[in-house]
C-alpha cells in the first residue's frame, strides 16, 4: 500500500508513525512545503524566549528518526490533487502517486483588510521563518503591536513581553481571547496585563498603519496613533485546502469535510488537523478546533482507517486551551459558555486572580473555565469526556467547585 | 514482566508518608505540595485514596506533547518527562484525564510519577500496604485503567 501524507505539522508526522505502526510494509511519504525537518508551531513562543533553540522546536528529535522508520520526508508544496490518477503535483513539478492520501496542511494566517497591512513591518507569527524575524525586530524596549487578542495572541504575548518589547494590544472583542474566556477570566487577564506594563486595548479594531520613517503609525478605530517598530498579526486563519478545488472534496468554510472515520467526501482522501472540519464532542456539531491534541487525535483515527477502512470512529474531540499570560494561568474545556437549561457555579478570589467557573447539563459536567490553577487540572476533562454523572457530587461541586478530584474519584472509583 | 504501582484505598489511614516520600526522592524536600502521588481526602465518609498516574496505554500526555518531551521507559513502563525537551507548555496537563501530571511553577516544566526508575518511594514508605508495586496483571490496575477507556475519543469497532 502506498501512503502520502500531504503535511508535515504534528497532524501528518503522527499519521504517519500511526502508518507505520499499522502497516509495516507499506510506503510512506511525507510531503511538508517548509524547508525544516518537521516542527512544531507550538513551540515558537518558546524558540522567542531562547528557552530552545530551532531544534527544539522539531517534533521528532533524533537524527535520522524519518528515515530510520522508513518515511520519506520531501518538501514541495501540494498544488493540485487529481482522485481519478490518484495523484498529486507539487510545486517542483513532481508528480507523487498513492492508494490513500491524508491532507493534514494545517491553516495559516490571515491579515485582516487594512490599509497598510502589506508594510514591510507587519508579520504574522506562525512558521519558523516568522520567529526568525520577529525575534531580529524585538529589541528591549522597541515598541511593539499585536492585532488580536485570541488564543495564539495571547500565547505569543508572553514571548514578546520576555523578549522585551513594549506591547500594546489592540482586540476587536470586549475581552481577551473572547472565544476561550468567559467575561470574568478575560476581565482579570486583561487587569493582570495592564498591571503587568502592556498596553491592553479592547473593543478596538485598527484602521490603517502608516509608514512613519523607521517605524510604522497603527492608527485605530478611535483615533489613536500607536507607533511601533514591528506589527505582529494574530487576527484569524484560514485552512489550506485551495490546492483540492476542483477535485471533488467537499469543503466547508474552508475547511474538509470529513465523516467519523476522518475520511472526505471521495474515498481514500482522509483529512485530519486543522484543516479538518470535523466533530465537536460536546456539541455533536463540526468544525475546526484548530489546537495541537485534536490534531493528533484525528490523526491516529484517520491512519487507522487508512489502513484498516472503518475499524475506528471518531467520536468528536473535546475542546480545550490552556494559556500562560505572564504567569497568569488560564484554560477552558469543552461548553464553558454553559448551555440551556443548565446550570453553573463559580469561585472568585479575585484579590489572588484565581478563578474555576463550572458548568452543568442535569449531573454531567459540560464545560469549565479555570484562572490561576495548575494542579489536577485535566481531570476535568476526566469528567466531561467520561460523561459522568455526578449524583449527590454535583452539589458538592456546586457548594466547593475546587473539589473536582474527590468527584472524579468518586464516581469513577466509588471512593 | 512489568510492574505497577496498585492502589487499595480501603488500607489508606491518610498518613502522607507516600506524599513525603515522593517529594524527597524527586524534590530533595520533605514537601507533600510537591509530591507526584496525592492523598486525596474524604472528610463526609472518612476515606482517604492515593492517586497518581497508572502509566495508562493511552499515554494522553505523551501524545499531545508538541516538542516529544515524555518517552516510555521500555524497562519499567513508565512514561517519563524529559526535562530539558519540555517547554513546560502545559498541553500535557489538559490533555490528560486523569489529572496526574502537573505544572511545576518553580521548575517552569511538568512533574509526573515516574515509579522513581522501578523502585517507588511510595510504596516503601506505605506503613499499611495500602500502595504496593506488584505484577502489572494484578487486580487493581485493571481496574484503574477501565476508566481510561470511557475517555478514548476514538470507538474501537468490534472484532
Ligand atoms: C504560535 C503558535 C502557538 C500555538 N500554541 C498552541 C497551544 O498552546 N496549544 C494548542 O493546542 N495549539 C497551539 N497552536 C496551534 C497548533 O500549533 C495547531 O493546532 C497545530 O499545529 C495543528 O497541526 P496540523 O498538523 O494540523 O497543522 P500544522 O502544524 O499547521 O502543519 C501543517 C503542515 O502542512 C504544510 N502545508 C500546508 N500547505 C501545504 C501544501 N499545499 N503542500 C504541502 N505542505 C503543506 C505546512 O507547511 C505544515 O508543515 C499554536 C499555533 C501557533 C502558530
Ligand atoms: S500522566 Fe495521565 S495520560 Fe500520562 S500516562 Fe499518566 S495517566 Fe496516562
Ligand atoms: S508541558 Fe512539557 S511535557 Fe507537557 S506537553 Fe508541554 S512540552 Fe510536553
Amino acid at each position: 500500500m502506498k501512503y502520502l501524507v500531504i503535511g508535515a505539522g504534528p497532524a501528518g508526522v503522527v499519521a504517519a508513525e500511526t502508518l507505520r505502526k499499522l502497516d509495516p510494509a507499506g510506503s510512506i511519504t511525507i510531503l511538508g512545503d517548509e524547508p525544516e525537518p518537521p516542527y512544531s508551531r507550538m513551540a515558537i513562543p518558546y524558540l522567542l524566549i531562547d528557552n530552545i533553540d530551532e531544534q527544539g522546536t522539531y517534533l521528532r528529535k533524533d537524527d535520522g528518526y524519518f528515515a530510520s522508520k522508513n518515511i520519506d520526508v520531501v518538501v514541495g508544496r501540494a498544488e493540485s490533487l487529481d482522485p481519478a490518477s490518484k495523484s498529486v503535483t507539487t510545486s517542483n513539478g513532481e508528480t507523487l502517486t498513492w492508494d490513500k492520501v491524508l491532507v493534514a496542511t494545517g491553516s495559516r494566517p490571515i491579515l485582516p483588510p487594512v490599509d497598510g497591512i502589506d508594510n514591510e513591518k507587519v508579520t504574522t507569527c506562525w512558521t519558523l521563518e516568522d520567529a526568525r524575524r520577529i525575534a531580529a525586530g524585538i529589541t528591549p524596549g522597541a515598541p511593539v503591536v499585536l492585532i488580536g487578542a485570541g488564543f495564539i495572541g495571547c500565547i505569543i504575548l508572553e514571548a514578546l513581553v520576555s523578549a522585551g518589547a513594549n506591547l500594546t494590544v489592540i482586540e476587536m472583542g470586549d475581552r481577551m481571547v473572547p472565544r476561550m474566556l468567559d467575561d470574568r477570566c478575560g476581565s482579570l487577564l486583561e487587569k493582570w496585563c495592564e498591571a503587568k506594563g502592556v498596553n491592553v486595548l479592547t473593543s478596538t479594531t485598527v484602521k490603517a498603519i502608516e509608514p512613519d520613517g523607521d517605524a510604522v503609525k497603527v492608527i485605530t478605530s478611535d483615533g489613536q496613533s500607536v507607533t511601533a517598530n514591528l506589527v505582529i498579526s494574530a487576527a484569524g486563519v484560514k485552512p489550506n485546502a485551495e490546492f483540492l478545488e476542483g477535485s471533488g472534496v467537499t469543503l466547508m468554510d474552508g475547511g474538509i469535510e470529513v465523516n467519523q472515520y476522518m475520511q472526505s467526501s471521495v474515498p481514500d482522501i482522509y483529512a485530519a488537523g486543522d484543516v479538518a472540519w470535523s466533530k465537536d464532542f460536546s456539541t455533536g456539531e463540526f468544525g475546526i478546533q484548530a489546537i495541537q491534541p485534536t490534531a493528533v487525535d484525528h490523526a491516529r483515527i484517520a491512519a487507522n482507517n487508512m489502513v484498516t477502512p472503518r475499524s475506528v470512529e471518531h467520536q468528536g474531540s473535546v475542546n480545550m486551551n490552556v494559556l500562560d499570560t505572564m504567569g497568569l494561568i488560564s484554560a477552558s474545556y469543552g461548553l464553558w459558555q454553559g448551555v440551556d437549561g443548565g446550570e453553573s457555579t463559580e469561585l472568585l478570589d479575585e484579590e489572588n486572580y484565581r478563578y474555576i467557573r463550572l458548568q452543568f447539563d442535569g449531573d454531567q459536567l459540560v464545560g469549565a473555565n479555570t484562572l490561576g490553577m495548575t494542579q489536577h487540572i485535566g481531570v476535568l476533562r476526566g469528567l466531561i469526556q467520561g460523561r459522568f454523572h455526578l449524583g449527590e457530587w454535583k452539589d458538592r461541586l456546586v457548594s466547593n467547585p475546587l473539589q473536582v478530584m474527590e468527584a472524579y474519584l468518586a464516581v469513577t472509583q466509588g471512593a | 514482566m512489568l510492574r505497577s504501582l496498585s492502589i487499595d484505598p480501603d488500607k489508606c489511614t491518610g498518613c502522607l508518608q507516600c506524599e513525603m516520600a515522593c517529594s524527597l526522592e524527586n524534590e530533595g524536600i520533605f514537601n507533600p505540595a510537591r509530591s507526584r502521588i496525592k492523598v486525596f481526602t474524604f472528610h463526609e465518609e472518612g476515606r482517604f485514596v492515593p492517586y497518581t498516574c497508572t502509566q495508562c496505554d493511552e499515554a494522553w500526555c505523551m501524545h499531545a506533547c508538541p516538542v516529544d518531551a515524555i518517552k516510555m521507559n521500555f524497562q519499567t513502563g513508565a512514561l517519563e518527562v524529559n526535562e530539558k525537551t519540555c517547554v513546560g507548555c502545559k498541553v500535557c496537563t489538559i490533555a490528560c484525564p486523569f489529572g496526574t501530571i502537573n505544572y511545576n511553577r518553580v521548575s517552569g516544566k511538568v512533574i509526573k510519577c515516574d515509579l522513581c526508575g522501578g523502585d517507588p518511594e511510595c510504596a516503601k514508605a506505605c506503613p499499611t500496604q495500602a500502595i504496593t508495586y506488584v505484577d502489572s496483571d494484578a487486580t487493581g490496575l485493571e481496574k484503574m485503567r477501565a476508566w481510561a477507556g470511557k475517555t478514548d475519543n476514538a470507538q474501537h469497532a468490534a472484532g
